[in-house]
């Protein structure tokens, strides 16, 4: 990482931000900023994300750290669940007298 | 029940330990030194917004403003009850020798390393300040106080772990830094000043001594430098400022501030929005 200002046009890293609004809740993405570093970033988090009382804990990722899935390979990527209904258990009867299922 | 009773109702700490306790004399012109440093602060802040560095600094900045102007109004609205005056009449119709903040506080917003001087030894300041007055034997600026410190203590690590990553970054930050410290040091010897009403309020139990809150102020102060690896101003570059904020003399920043500050609400009295 470097040091920001050593060059006048260089911005700031971006760090991605999640926020967990309560207790047994997981931490669900927000959105993201920039910070020189990563205790910078959780406190820019705090400043950004969590003003009005929306969290209780927050995770701040580098932006770079992140792999993603390609977003062009979507439809290979994604197909197998479409057409495949019998993945899912909708095909079966419940039996009489279950309840609560 | 308009935006501006919600919205004071929120802010205004003080009012359920205090509702309808009206200050003396002696308190009302505590709370408005208080209360003034608290507002001339807050205006400076708001100065920086659309201007810091960075988007994400320019929201720090702006939230640590309005923290400091809930503390001012709270501050101002408990002062303004011994004369009758609304915050608003405190805040936008006295003149310049009427304020009484210390100097710290109308320095101006110089560089950011300059205000990120002054945020370091106003918010190490108020953080010790507001930490006693939470046992004050005043309810209302008990209250105010327990609900400030919190805040006031992010302020502090804000402006801690500016100091550090500006004087450790680049030789360009570092020499702004040294240069800021250089500059604000003179103004801290104000804040810890004693003098005859806060002896008397201090006798009461109503508010610490100043000068009680310096060890504290100085152990912070010491243990931020030795990692910043910055020095208390010694020799040819330490100076003391003469101060006088408390008995309305100031330096030549608050006038200009002030006009701005106070401009629309003169040239509209009343007016809502």
């Amino acid at each position: 990482m470097s040091t920001p200002g050593e060059m006048g046009t260089e911005a700031w890293p971006l760090w991605e931000v999640f926020v967990r609004a309560n207790r047994g809740l997981s931490h669900v993405h927000v959105g993201s900023l920039h910070a020189p570093d990563a205790d910078m970033a959780v406190r820019n988090a705090r400043d950004l994300y969590t003003r009005r009382n929306e969290g209780v804990s927050i995770w701040v990722v580098p932006a770079d750290a992140i792999t993603t899935s390609d977003p062009d390979a979507k439809g290979a990527f994604f197909e197998s669940p479409a057409g495949k209904n019998y993945r899912h258990a909708v095909y079966y009867t419940k039996s009489e007298g279950v309840k609560h299922l | 029940m308009s935006v501006d009773q919600v919205a004071l109702a929120e802010e205004l700490a003080g009012s359920s330990a205090g509702a309808g306790h009206v200050a003396s004399a002696d308190v009302a012109e505590y709370a408005l030194r208080l209360g003034d440093d608290a507002l001339v602060l807050a205006q400076q802040l708001g100065m920086w917004i659309s201007y810091a560095p960075e988007l994400e600094e320019d929201i720090a900045l702006g939230n640590i403003g309005l923290d400091l102007l809930g503390h001012a109004r709270t501050l101002l609205h408990y002062a303004g009850t011994a004369t009758g005056r609304s915050e608003d009449d405190l805040a936008y119709f006295r003149d310049e020798p009427e304020f009484r903040n210390a100097w710290l506080f109308e320095q101006p917003n110089g560089d950011f390393a300059h205000t990120i001087a002054r945020q370091l030894f106003a918010s190490t300041y108020l953080y010790e300040l507001y930490g006693a007055l939470s046992s004050s034997t005043d309810p209302t600026l008990a209250a105010i106080a327990v609900k400030s410190d919190k805040e006031v203590d992010y302020h502090r690590d804000h402006a801690i772990q500016w100091t550090l990553r500006l004087a450790g970054g680049t030789e360009e930050s570092r020499r702004r830094m040294i240069l800021a410290v250089v500059d604000t040091w003179p103004y801290v010897e104000e804040l810890f000043a004693d003098d005859a009403l806060v002896e008397r309020l201090a006798a009461e139990g109503v508010a610490p001594l100043p000068s009680s809150l310096r060890p504290a102020f100085d152990a912070v102060i010491a243990r931020v430098f030795a990692e910043a690896e910055l020095e208390i101003p010694t020799g040819r570059t330490a100076f003391t400022a003469s101060g006088g904020g408390r008995e309305g003399r100031h330096t030549e920043h608050l006038g200009p501030m002030l006009a701005e500050m106070q401009v629309l609400a003169r040239a509209h009295p009343g007016a809502s929005w």
